[in-house]
């Protein structure tokens, strides 16, 4: 029996392709995803395993708070004389202290050095002790003080050498500095684009603003004495607020966000891969049905012959497993050649993922595997069962209708309810307070697929009014396409033609050759090639053609619009395919404007300095000195700064912002309790909270609160003030203190905005003379409110456009289930197309006839997603607060004619077939 | 009329109703027919006297509004889907107008199709001696899209005899072909009775046909108005002349 399916296959390889292609992409995102994460995985646990190679145990510092939520708060250091301390301990061979931080490099053009915004890692480096560095140095010497070595990758990409000068900024103004020395990273030249600089521990310390403090000390045990001892030792020395672990666990405890952040990605892109595979079934299931509605005369004549339903549906889903088995294995190694392109990809941009070979864990194949071969034979399973109910009598007899399955007439009813049930679960997951986040995600995923198959199954209803609602707007958005493509496609494509293969006069032919030439060049090309496929073949391309036209062609689409509603099921089926990622980038894109748009009221009410300082990325941290320098501005009114950490109190880890004085003149928030001046008067312990906070905690003016820091001090505070924040948000963190209090309480304090206020407000000189007094600080960037927007929401922008890049693998895949069903149906309807040629329609209106369905099929799809999509984000929006419901106009615009144009696209293939169908073959065709 | 073991199809009282109310079709009203074991039977009359249903329902492809069909001593309108398929496998055998083959198997495989359903082997030399018979010994590995329609109905002989069913039914063989390639089928169907005593029963249109069954049933609206026993062509256009069914 495997014979035979692997027989049916092949006698419709063409179908089986275009089946199979839609499961190939979704299992290639899959093992692609595995193939990519564990590679960059790999390479990272090298990295972090190299670190600390020759190291027995490492001393880092403490934070009170256990749980790190922001990376504002750098890590605590201790002071240096432990280092001495330890080298005395009679079970230490070698111990070296380091400091590390974010250190800038500044190109000889005074631009930051960035790729891609990888971080810039700053270090100090100890030459005298090389075993416990996993750096190499491949060119130069190791620095002295006031040096500094830089990676390789960093140094080939900018053009650098030893010798010259180069800038470098942390916490201070730019250092210029000479480069001593190129270095590697263990193998790998360079890790996800990132800039190493390291230096001599004192200049380090300079740099770092850490005098007389070290972040970690390395230690190596004499031998003989085993880890446990060495750590034991180390302990009874160790003071309040240090801590002490094996060289192995500290790596991993270092490698612990990045291992959390390849997770995530991993999880992340593998919902992309699912989404692709469960559109990929729809086609899958779709297709199968046609197929199996073409072959009901060979499924009778199996029957006649002694085939039991059981063989049937046995013949059919084997028919699927082998095709699942070819998708699978063929996605595999797609999904291989996927993760070699993002590596390529990713350095293109400059964010060189670290790469130490490709990983082809057995996990990824039987994942991949699995995957792809379970969706296709569930995707079979109904179209399976209808095979069985095909009456042996139908191998004799015409048009003979299955009998309805035992299911059918509740299938109207069970998709409302699917549908309906899909709803309330969402409803449930999202509105049901006190629910586990995965409980919540689980109960949303359910829904959603529920309520996408509910729809789906109940959308053949919808297909006549809908189609019949579609085909005005299909045929005229068809023409104003060939509007669009008429002078640089249609018109130079027959002109070529024309002066290719005649007719007309030798001139009008040349002339018309050269303006089509001139016209479209890629078009020249291809006609080229068929000019020599022809004269070297006996191939007779279709010449002569009639002249193009874009008037509309009546009777051709309203044929189309006949056949679009002939089979509804099929129609619908196809159209839900489309459906469900239209309905995802509608939910991605509401959901952005969701956010959008309460976020730029929020800065617009809070905002009412002149300019704000952020760091060139407009997210990290920047030092305290960048606004110590804007201070000295000439003409400048007041400036103020917010600044970050974490902090805990009643219990939970928050985050702890403070201000300057100043921030009343620069910042305006709405009060509930309190005014504007307390900003400026918070002292050493007043402290401000957001309404929201005030009310779950009880507190009112006056109230105490108590917050403990990451250095294990405890500020005793007293509610200044209560207030009100937008709905968009508030810079401010749930705890909000002065910045001179922040500063006494949290080591090497970062800013996260400068906000500055300029005598004349917003003009070209002021951004200059503001700009020329952060020129030592090349990292910083000022932004009037417009570009203080526009930078913060170009975060959501790029995620926005990575999550239309991913989706658009599913559209594809839906693209890919139009043309299929398209193929099937001019190949079902070959007698009738033949006919129809022979009784005077000619190619181009078999053409736009098969185009007009297409462009229906696609605007229902278009129309049923991107509504389900806004009741979908409509949901969301209502739970989260702080999004509030704004319709995307433009972009769903957009998705409407990316849909027609999917549907425009999907007929190219099968429009030719049909119009390439010779009338007398049709109709003797059997 | 009776089951005895010598008449393999047995039907008593067959009416088949297609449809309700005033558009209904009695398409047969009360057939009893017996067909024996080892002769050829022919089946005649105008279009839409009913040929064909009579055909499906004897074969129990289709169900009789009324009336009872035993097949080899089975009843077989009571029969559920699973034990009526295995009835087929054992003791129908079918011979399509339109041939029905499976156009992705070779003719081998199509050949062999019946018994591959069921999980059984050709007995020793008998593939090889059908094959022969019917003359497909080169063409065995050829797809039915590579072989002429007599060729086909070859494969289609072939396949329905390989099991050696208790009968064999075939509507309108040569419907579908030339005068001298349907001599050709005939006179192979007409040997397959001779040689291995193949119970057949044949609709036709064919006087020449006809002549080779051992028996000629002919049907008017749904009853059989006539039998003949083996007789000339000529005597059979005069009983279809005479009962002005043409
Ligand atoms: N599925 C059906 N539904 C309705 N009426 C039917 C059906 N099948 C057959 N009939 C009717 O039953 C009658 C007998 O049909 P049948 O096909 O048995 O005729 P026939 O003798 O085989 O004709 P022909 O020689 O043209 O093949 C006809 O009037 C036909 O219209
Ligand atoms: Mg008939």
């Amino acid at each position: 029996m495997i014979r035979f399916a692997i027989r049916a296959l092949i006698q419709r390889k063409l179908r089986t392709v275009l089946t199979a292609l839609s499961i190939v992409l979704g299992v290639a995102m899959v093992s692609g995803t595995y193939v990519l994460t564990d590679s960059i995985g790999t390479a990272f646990d090298s990295i972090f395993g190299q670190t600390y190679k020759n190291t027995d145990a490492a001393i880092t510092g403490k934070s009170a708070i256990s749980n790190n939520q922001s990376d504002t708060t750098t890590p605590a250091t201790f002071n240096q004389n432990l280092l001495a301390q330890v080298q005395a301990l009679p079970e230490v061979g070698a111990a070296i202290g380091s400091v590390s931080a974010e250190a800038q490099l500044i190109g000889s053009n005074g631009k930051a050095i960035v790729f891609g915004g990888a971080p810039n890692l700053g270090f100090s480096v100890d030459p005298d002790h090389p075993d416990f560095d996993s750096l190499n140095l491949v060119d130069g010497s190791w620095p002295v003080a006031r040096e500094v070595v830089i990676d390789r990758a960093t140094a080939d990409k900018k053009g650098l050498e030893v010798g010259q000068m180069i800038g470098v900024q942390a916490r201070g103004p730019v250092q210029r500095l000479r480069i001593s020395g190129l270095v590697t990273f263990g193998a790998v030249s360079t890790i996800g684009g990132a800039t190493l600089a390291g230096f001599r521990l004192s200049t380090a310390q300079d740099l770092f603003d850490k005098q007389g403090k070290l972040d970690q000390i390395r230690i190596a045990a004499k031998s003989g004495i085993s880890q446990s001892q060495l750590i034991s030792a180390v302990q009874k020395v160790l003071p309040a607020g240090t801590q002490v672990r094996t060289g192995q666990e500290q790596a991993v405890e270092d490698a612990s966000g990045t291992s959390s952040f390849i997770s995530f990605l991993q999880t992340f892109l593998l919902v992309f891969g699912g989404v692709a595979l469960f559109v990929g079934s729809f086609v899958i299931a779709n297709s199968l049905s046609i197929t199996i509605a073409q072959r009901t005369r060979e499924f009778a004549t199996l029957r006649t012959l002694g085939a039991t339903r059981r063989q049937v549906l046995g013949s059919v889903i084997l028919e699927a497993l082998v095709m699942g088995v070819l998708a699978s294995v063929a996605g595999l190694l797609l999904g291989l050649a996927l993760a070699k392109g993002l590596f390529r990809l990713f350095d293109a941009v400059g964010f060189t993922l670290p790469n130490s070979g490709l990983i082809f864990k057995p996990r990824t194949i039987v994942v991949a595997l699995l995957v792809g071969i379970l969706v296709t034979v569930v995707a079979s399973l109904r179209p399976a069962r209808r095979a069985t109910r095909v009456p042996p009598i139908a191998a004799v007899r015409e048009g003979v209708v299955l009998p309805p399955g035992r299911l059918a007439r509740f299938r109207a009813g069970g998709a409302v309810l699917l549908a309906a049930a899909g709803f309330s679960s969402l409803l449930f997951g999202l509105f049901n307070h006190g629910l586990g986040t995965s409980s919540v995600l689980i109960l949303m995923l359910v829904g959603a697929l529920a309520v996408f198959v509910g729809v789906a199954l109940f959308a053949s209803r919808l297909v006549r009014p809908m189609a019949s609602a579609a085909n005005p707007l299909a045929r005229w958005s068809v023409v104003l396409f060939s509007v669009l493509v008429w002078p640089l496609f249609s018109l130079p494509f027959w002109l070529l033609r024309r002066g290719a293969w005649g007719p007309g006069s030798r001139g009008s032919r040349v002339g018309g050759f050269i303006l089509g030439a001139a016209l479209n060049p890629v078009l020249l090309i291809m006609v080229l090639i068929m000019v020599s496929r022809r004269a070297a073949t006996g191939w007779r391309p279709e010449w002569p053609a009639e002249f193009p036209s874009v008037a509309p062609d009546r009777s051709a689409t309203d044929i189309g619009g006949e056949n679009s509603r002939r089979d509804p099921q099929r129609t619908a089926s196809t159209a839900a395919a489309l459906m469900i990622g239209l309905a995802l980038v509608t939910l991605v894109a509401t959901l952005a404007a969701a956010i959008i748009k309460p976020f730029e009221d929020a800065v617009d009410q809070i905002f009412t300095a002149d300019y704000a300082i952020t760091a060139q990325n407009n997210f990290s941290p920047i030092p305290p000195s960048v606004a110590a320098a804007a201070a000295s501005t000439v003409g400048l009114e007041s400036i103020a700064s917010v600044r970050g950490g974490d902090g805990k109190a009643f219990g939970k880890t928050i985050q702890v912002t403070a201000v300057d004085p100043q921030a009343a003149e620069v910042l305006t928030l709405r009060w509930q309790d309190g005014a504007q001046a307390v900003l400026g008067q918070l002292d050493s312990d007043g402290a401000i909270v957001a309404k929201s906070y005030a009310k779950s905690h009880r507190l009112v003016r006056g109230s105490p609160i108590s917050v403990l820091t990451p250095s294990g001090s405890t500020i005793q505070l007293k509610i200044a003030g209560i207030f009100d924040p937008p709905s968009g948000g508030s810079p401010f963190g749930q705890v909000t203190i002065s910045s001179a209090t922040f500063d006494r309480n949290y080591a090497a304090p970062q800013n996260l905005f400068t906000f500055a206020k300029l005598r004349g407000g917003v003009n070209d000189a002021n951004t200059q003379s503001l700009e020329a007094s952060l020129k030592a600080f090349p990292n910083a960037k000022v932004a009037t409110r417009a570009q203080f927007k526009s930078n913060q929401i170009s975060g959501i922008k790029s995620v926005l456009n990575i999550l239309y890049v991913l989706l658009a693998l599913s559209v594809v895949v839906s693209l890919f289930g139009i043309v299929n069903t398209l193929v099937l149906t001019v190949f079902e309807r070959t007698r009738e197309l033949g006919m129809m040629r022979a009784i005077g329609m000619t190619r181009r209106q078999t053409r736009r006839m098969i185009r007009h369905e297409s462009v229906i099929i696609a605007l229902i799809g278009a129309a049923l997603g991107i509504a389900l999509g806004l009741i979908l984000a409509g949901l969301l929006i209502a739970r989260v607060d702080f999004m509030s419901f704004a319709l995307p106009t433009s972009q769903l615009i957009t998705f409407a004619v990316v849909a027609v144009l999917v549907g425009i696209f999907a007929a190219i293939f099968p429009a030719r077939r049909a119009a390439r169908l010779n009338p007398l073959e049709a109709l003797q065709y059997e | 009329m009776s089951a005895s073991p010598s008449n393999v199809v047995v039907a008593n009282g067959i009416t088949r109703q297609f449809g309700e109310g005033d558009t209904s079709v009695h398409a047969l009203r009360g057939i009893d027919v017996c067909i024996p074991s080892g002769e050829l039977t022919a089946v005649m009359g105008p279009s839409g006297s009913g040929k064909s249903t009579l055909m499906h329902i004897l074969a129990g492809l289709d169900k009789p509004t009324a009336g009872s069909v035993h097949i080899a001593g089975t009843e077989i309108t009571a029969l559920g889907d699973t034990e009526l398929t295995k009835l087929r496998r054992r003791h129908i055998g079918f011979i399509f107008q339109f041939f029905n083959l499976l156009p992705m198997l070779t003719a081998r495989e199509n050949v062999l199709l019946p018994l591959t359903i069921a999980g059984a082997k050709p007995g020793p030399g008998w593939f090889d001696e059908l094959i022969g018979r019917v003359g497909l010994t080169d063409r065995l590995t050829h797809r039915p899209a590579e072989l002429s329609g007599g060729q086909q109905q070859r494969v289609a002989i072939a396949r329905a005899l390989v099991s050696r069913p208790s009968v064999v039914f075939a509507d309108e063989p040569t419907g579908n072909l030339d005068s001298t390639t349907s001599g050709e089928i005939l006179a192979l169907m007409r040997s397959s009775v001779e040689e291995y005593g193949q119970t057949t029963v044949m609709v036709t249109h064919d006087a020449n046909a006809a002549a080779m069954a051992d028996r000629v049933l002919f049907l008017a609206d749904g009853q059989i108005v006539q039998e003949l026993p083996r007789s000339s062509p000529r005597d059979i256009l005069l009983a279809i002349e005479k009962l002005g069914i043409r």
